[in-house]
């Protein structure tokens, strides 16, 4: 079941070519999708101008071909993405591994535009297109005793240069309770400006959880996996005092080394403000229940 | 060390000005790269980072200077003063782009070299650094006689905090920031290899490294 979310801004407002090509005509597009939208509650245009194609696709962290931020640009290529199967096993009634254009096939890809904001404080808009995730558990079917969803990305020595540094423990794996893996702003992107997403932002599909900082958001996934416990995450693995297992975008709770009351919009050059960080990154409304009663300063 | 003396020689006509000139245009084409957008998607960090390990590499270069002279007898002396003046200018325009272009708010400033470690190890190598670049000229020198070269040993430290302040900067373990240290830590460390009894005896010391 696609379309449980929307975006106010429409793909009409970002696919056209000649203008992603350009952020400063895109910028006026965006404008101008404002004037012909009218009214817009949560997610206005004036707060989403997407990012430039450019700059989403040169400024990665994706550890595996490199620490740098232009190194997943640079390396990426070398990943094979074709083809791809995803592994869905544990508390599931039909394991196994899905053919990634199996899994597409039956699939409804529609386009979200998000806030992306990284841990390390700087945010971009991203127009996504993928798939609920939600969807693609109900059909490997959830089994009642499943609590959790832990997530792994591709290890492949031959093609990722940075693997071979022992940054973090690899292969990077993630995890997200199941309510918020079933929850419709979760999504399996495979697309970004209506393209194939690129190798560097994690081809061929990455999920994208827009109120959790950036590196919960896995890319390349292989393996899938319904448990009953908490599954290990890797940044909590390698700095369990500086990364919780929530990771919620929280103005309030501070990275022990940095504030995260604001953020470096990135695409807006060296003079421009910081911007103040939103509450679950603008998603409150839509995500705060699954929090009730939950002390986020210990849940960080 | 004979085998080096054309090249000291050669050296002592080359004058040390250009390494200021040389600073200032390196600092001022990283500038004008990132008002054009030629840093890329975030030129704050780009700035601010490229400042940083300008610093660093001068850093090195100045603790370079003693143990080349002593065990390999190139005569880098007159540099010093010019590559740590350098090193200073790069580290303070490292934290302005830091404190104005990066944090913005004074607040936050004063908060974040409070509160964060890693804010407050550099900070520290920063106000060890002062002095330093304040006693830099022939006037101090002659001023302050042996207590001069007491005074500049606080560079040690403050390499060190430098060094440190870029391991615990970034996630993770990564390479190149231990690189750093490692460097740093050894070129300090070799201050403390002990001398000769003969300083004539030249052919029969033990190589270092």
């Amino acid at each position: 079941m696609a379309y449980r979310w929307k975006n106010d801004l429409t793909d009409r407002d970002v696919t056209d070519e000649a203008v992603y090509l350009n952020r400063r005509q895109l910028l006026a597009g965006a404008a101008a999708g404002v004037g012909l939208a009218g009214i817009g509650s949560r997610a206005t245009a004036a707060e989403l101008e997407p990012t430039s194609w450019e700059d989403v696709t040169s400024y990665n962290n994706y550890y595996e071909f490199g620490t740098g931020k232009d190194d997943p640009a640079k390396y990426a290529h070398r990943l094979t993405v074709e083809p791809w199967s995803v592994q869905i096993d544990g508390l599931v009634d039909s394991p196994g591994s899905y053919a990634f254009e199996d899994i597409m096939a039956k699939m409804t890809v529609e386009e979200r535009i998000y806030r992306f904001r990284c841990v390390e404080a700087w945010s971009m808009v991203v127009p996504w297109n993928g798939f609920e995730l939600a969807d693609l558990l109900e059909m490997a079917g959830v089994q009642s005793g499943a609590k959790y969803v832990a997530f792994e990305t591709a290890l492949r020595p031959d093609e990722m240069p940075g693997v071979a540094r022992p940054v973090l423990d690899w292969p990077y794996v993630e995890g997200l309770r199941l309510d918020e893996a079933m929850h419709p702003l979760t999504i399996m992107a495979t697309g970004i400006y209506g393209r194939d997403i690129p190798n560097q932002n994690g081809a061929p599909l990455r999920l994208v959880v827009p109120w959790k900082y950036g590196f919960k958001s896995i890319k390349s996934i292989v393996r899938i996996t319904l448990t009953e416990d908490e599954p290990p995450t890797s940044w909590n693995k390698a700095n369990p005092r500086e990364y919780g297992f929530y990771s919620n975008v929280n103005p309030e709770v501070d990275h022990p080394r940095w504030s995260q009351a604001s953020e470096r919009v990135i695409g807006t050059g060296l003079f421009a403000r910081r911007q103040d960080t939103l509450m679950f990154n603008g998603y409150a409304d839509e995500v705060g229940a699954l929090y009730a009663g939950m002390d986020l300063t210990k849940n960080f | 060390m004979a085998l080096l003396d054309p090249v000291n020689s050669a050296l002592r006509r080359v004058p040390a000005w250009p390494v200021y000139i040389c600073a200032l245009l390196y600092a001022g084409w990283l500038f004008w790269l990132g008002v054009t957008g030629g840093l890329g998607a975030d030129p704050v960090k780009k700035l601010e980072h490229a400042y940083g390990e300008a610093g660093l590499y001068l850093l090195i270069a100045g603790l370079c200077v003693t143990p080349l002279r002593r065990f390999a007898g190139l005569n880098l002396m007159k540099f010093r003063r010019a590559i740590g003046l350098a090193c200073f200018f790069f580290i303070t325009v490292h934290l302005l782009t830091w404190a104005v272009l990066d944090v913005q708010r004074l607040d936050r400033v004063w908060a974040d070299i409070v509160k964060r470690p890693y804010i407050t190890v550099g900070m520290a190598g920063f106000v060890l650094l002062l002095p330093l670049a304040v006693t830099s000229n022939n006037w101090s020198v002659r001023r302050l006689g042996p207590l001069w070269t007491k005074l500049h040993k606080l560079v040690y430290p403050a390499a060190i905090l430098g060094g440190v302040h870029y391991v615990m900067l970034v996630k993770g373990w990564q390479v190149r920031p231990l690189v750093f240290l490692a460097i740093v830590v050894f070129l300090v460390a070799l201050r403390y290899v002990p001398r000769r009894r003969s300083r004539q005896a030249g052919t029969t010391r033990v190589a270092r490294p």
